[in-house]
């Protein structure tokens, strides 16, 4: 029986050998460096995102409150580009929904649209409502203010009109612009006071890491309120009919094309790791990617992906800046815009998470 | 050959490893149980969900609302009557059931293991495993035996054979060894392992896992059943699971390996483990050494034996039925489950459904969010009978809000094993028209590739 002994010696000396390895110092690694991909996520894109974000909202309200005090149109059109600003600060944040902004559920209360109009006018009229509570995240936000400051009437000068006449309207309106500016502050707080800390530690690769719950948080983020929200429910992908007062800003009007294409660059430069200043570039999943397709995985999905998002952006810049207007002349332009997000939502969703091993979101029952 | 048969039939054993397998068995069977309870999975698994994947023939098993608690609980119980030897066959034939009737409530999680358990308790029906040192045999003397048939040990040994064989067997293809696929996408992503994460990304350690992995699983039952390597093999046994267990979310499956692995054991080990449970509840073994042999009556012995033989010539074949079908099984996974093909694949897809009103050709895309869990959408978008049997659901789902006669199309991406994602389903297939079969579905669209091997 001596094969059979020296089999089993050989055996077990591969399989140790295969299990050992404390050898090896942990630094000098070769390795893929997780930690410093949280670092210039955090540093150079989320924190100064909210930043930039909290800024904008600054000077919402004090526009707001110059509104207040006059009820000139002058004074009205300042407000309203002082809104686009934010609204489209905002596009550069809001897929970061962890932490302090998961907690709070920013996103949430800060852009659910079609906003409710009625719900608005009875808030107003009663003066009895709680921003904090969910059933009131329908009233709120962006797409809230949108109603106020471009919806109310026909001109600028009636919209005025109506501030004046009724104080009501801009006491809600100041409450609107506070409230946005109160969740982000406690958001930029926490990522400034311990928060940040939290999320680079957490570099581990379970499914809570932060790795993992950022980049399905991100991808969340494309495939229901990017490519779904923005463009997929207007243009009735997911309904019988197309639903044209369902884009972003629809009062405003003008501007759901702008939005859009915020977005999907702020998508694109977190996944090239590229810095809220646009200064430089870091580490992030274009490098992570390099890195699993150098060990010998996966195609060149980095190249597909960013060719694909380069497609996404020169089909949104054909569409009318207004997209209700374009669903209603010519709503196959947006379905085929609705196509080339959705091939990005496979590359990430499919060959990304593959490639890097990401976990889908909370499965936590056993495998095989 | 008659003679060689009936001379194993009629070979003899002490009853104590089959005691203190059933034991550990039926003690094992509480814990997953209760762990599978405390992390609130009966609700999330199995009350949850608006819809459930049946089986194929069991589409009659579904959960029991509120009352699938107490199949559980029923289930429990049986563990703890099949631990203690109290009413064995009823406690034995409750667990068989309750635990299968569990397991086809919805196929999104079929587990080799849970088949595995399956296919234990149905076996350990026909096994006089509460003979010796059970409540039982204490309390009646004309059910206690110190000696029973031989093979109602061996059956045991068999089909972990089996299992560990075939495991071994679905590893020898060219994803597994050539590639050392899935294990290139599995293993870098646990780089913050203690000591070894580091070195979970070099090709030379995922390929060592890969090969090492197969010959353990070829190698393990020969090493077990030979008395001299049996104790490295143990230990071998122990080492593996337990790096599977670091490694792998697989819950209970490695401990319950590892206890089932004792059957290999000579019976003095047993009957020391056994001695030693008698002197801490105070229940000596002595009363059971009473030197009677249980010998089955003539028939009942062939019936018994007769059934376990084509019980194991099933088991031996049924594996292979992937060759009646053409296409890579790994595309197709017609044939995969229930033939011991574990960690073979790392598969993810995506499906986005499409309902048309077939008189007014209206569309509507469906969000899968709004029907299935995340782990029910997950399992579904790489798995044909899932998709089929989704798109069943749709169509009746939308015959009640208004559609004629809607039909479903899907278009659909799969990448499996770190390969490029490639269209999935024939999105021009009206699913709605499709049933399902054992025959081969036409309607997948080809690999192109190719994976050679088992």
């Amino acid at each position: 029986m001596k094969p059979l002994r020296l089999g089993t010696i050989l055996l077990s000396a591969l399989l140790f050998w295969a299990c050992s390895g404390d050898d090896e110092p942990q630094i000098n690694s070769d390795n893929f460096d997780r930690g410093a991909m949280l670092i210039n996520w955090a540093d150079n894109i989320i924190i100064p995102g909210y930043k930039a974000y909290t800024v904008s909202l600054k000077a919402l309200n004090e526009a707001t409150v110059a509104f207040n005090e006059t009820s000139s149109v002058d004074d009205l059109v300042t407000l309203r580009s002082a809104w686009l600003e934010a609204y489209i600060s905002w596009q550069m944040v809001s897929m970061f929904e962890i932490g302090k902004a998961e907690a709070i559920t920013l996103r949430d209360f800060t852009n659910i649209y079609p906003t409710n109009a009625e719900t608005i006018e009875s808030n107003i009229l009663t003066g009895d409502y709680n921003l904090e509570l969910p059933s009131s995240r329908v009233a709120q936000g962006f797409p809230a203010i949108d109603y106020l400051i471009n919806g109310l009437a026909s001109d600028d000068a009636l919209i005025a009109d109506k501030f004046s006449q009724n104080p009501q309207y801009g006491t809600y309106l100041s409450a609107l612009t506070s409230r946005l500016n109160t969740l982000a502050e406690t958001v930029l707080e926490d990522w400034s006071n311990g928060y940040r800390e939290t999320f680079i530690a957490n570099d581990g690769s379970s499914a809570t890491s932060s790795v993992n719950k950022l980049i399905n948080d991100y991808m969340l983020y494309y495939e229901k309120f990017l490519r779904a929200g923005k463009v997929g429910i207007p243009a009735g992908v997911f309904s019988n009919t197309p639903l044209s007062d369902n884009v972003e800003a629809y009062h405003k009007n003008d501007v759901s094309k702008v939005l859009l294409i915020t977005a999907l660059d702020a998508v694109r430069a977190f996944f090239n790791g590229d810095f809220f200043d646009g200064s430089s570039s870091g580490q992030s999943l274009d490098d992570y990617l390099n890195f699993v397709h150098e060990n010998g995985s996966s195609e060149d999905l980095v190249k597909l992906i960013n060719n694909q998002f380069d497609l996404a952006l020169s089909k949104a810049s054909t569409l009318s800046n207004s997209f209700s207007q374009q669903i209603e002349s010519n709503n196959q332009e947006m379905l085929s815009t609705y196509d080339a997000l959705q091939t990005n939502v496979v590359l990430m969703k499919v060959d990304m998470f593959q490639a890097l091993n990401i976990k889908v979101d909370f499965v936590d029952a056993d495998g095989d | 050959m008659r003679t060689i048969v009936s001379n194993y039939i009629n070979k003899t054993t002490k009853a104590a490893p089959l005691a203190a397998f059933r034991i550990l068995f039926g003690l094992m069977m509480f814990i997953s149980i209760v762990r599978f309870w405390s992390y609130g999975w009966i609700a999330k698994l199995y009350i949850n969900p608006k819809f459930h994947f049946t089986y194929y023939g069991f589409e009659w098993v579904q959960p029991l609302g509120e009352f699938t608690y107490l199949l559980f609980f029923i289930c429990a119980l049986s563990t703890i009557g099949i631990a203690l030897g109290y009413k064995y066959k009823l406690a034995i034939i409750t667990f068989f059931l309750s635990f299968t009737y569990i397991e086809l409530m919805d196929k999104t999680t079929y587990l080799n293991h849970y088949y595995f358990i399956s296919l234990l308790s149905f076996i350990m029906i026909f096994l006089p495993a509460g003979v010796y040192f059970s409540l039982d045999a204490k309390n009646d003397n004309t059910k206690r035996f110190e000696y029973i048939p031989k093979w109602t040990i061996d059956v045991v040994k068999l089909l972990l054979c089996i299992v560990y064989f075939y495991a071994g067997l679905a590893k020898l293809n060219s994803e597994w060894l050539v590639h050392a696929m899935p294990l290139k996408i599995w293993l870098p992503g646990k780089y913050d392992l203690p000591l070894i994460g580091d070195l979970l990304h070099k090709p030379w350690i995922i390929y060592a896992f890969s090969w090492c992995g197969a010959l353990y699983d070829l190698t393990i039952p020969f090493l077990l059943i030979y008395k001299r390597t049996r104790l490295f093999a143990f230990m071998l046994v122990v080492v593996f699971h337990v790096l599977t267990r670091v490694l792998f979310p697989i819950g209970m499956f490695p401990y319950i390996m590892i206890v089932s692995a004792l059957i290999f054991f000579d019976a003095s080990v047993h009957q020391k483990l056994l001695n030693y449970l008698g002197r801490l509840f105070k229940a000596s073994t002595e009363k059971f050494n009473n030197g009677i042999t249980l010998l089955y009556k003539p028939l009942t012995s062939k019936v018994k034996f007769g059934l376990l033989s084509i019980f194991f010539f099933i088991q031996l074949v049924f594996p292979f039925r992937y060759l009646a079908y053409p296409g890579e099984l790994f595309w197709t996974e017609e044939g995969f489950r229930f033939s011991w093909r574990v960690m073979l694949m790392e598969k993810a897809g995506i499906a986005q459904f499409k309902v048309v009103d077939s008189q007014t050709g209206e569309t509507l895309h469906i969000d899968n969010m709004e029907h299935l869990t995340v782990f029910q959408e997950k399992q579904m978008a790489t798995q044909p009978d899932f998709i089929l049997e989704y798109a069943h659901y749709l169509k009746e789902h939308y015959s009640t809000q208004g559609k004629t006669d809607p039909e479903i199309y899907v278009e659909s991406y799969v990448a499996l094993n770190g390969r490029r994602s490639k269209p999935y389903i024939d999105p021009k297939v009206n699913l709605a028209e499709q049933r399902d079969s054992f025959k081969p579905k036409n309607w997948l669209l080809p690999f192109e590739d190719e994976i050679k091997g088992f």
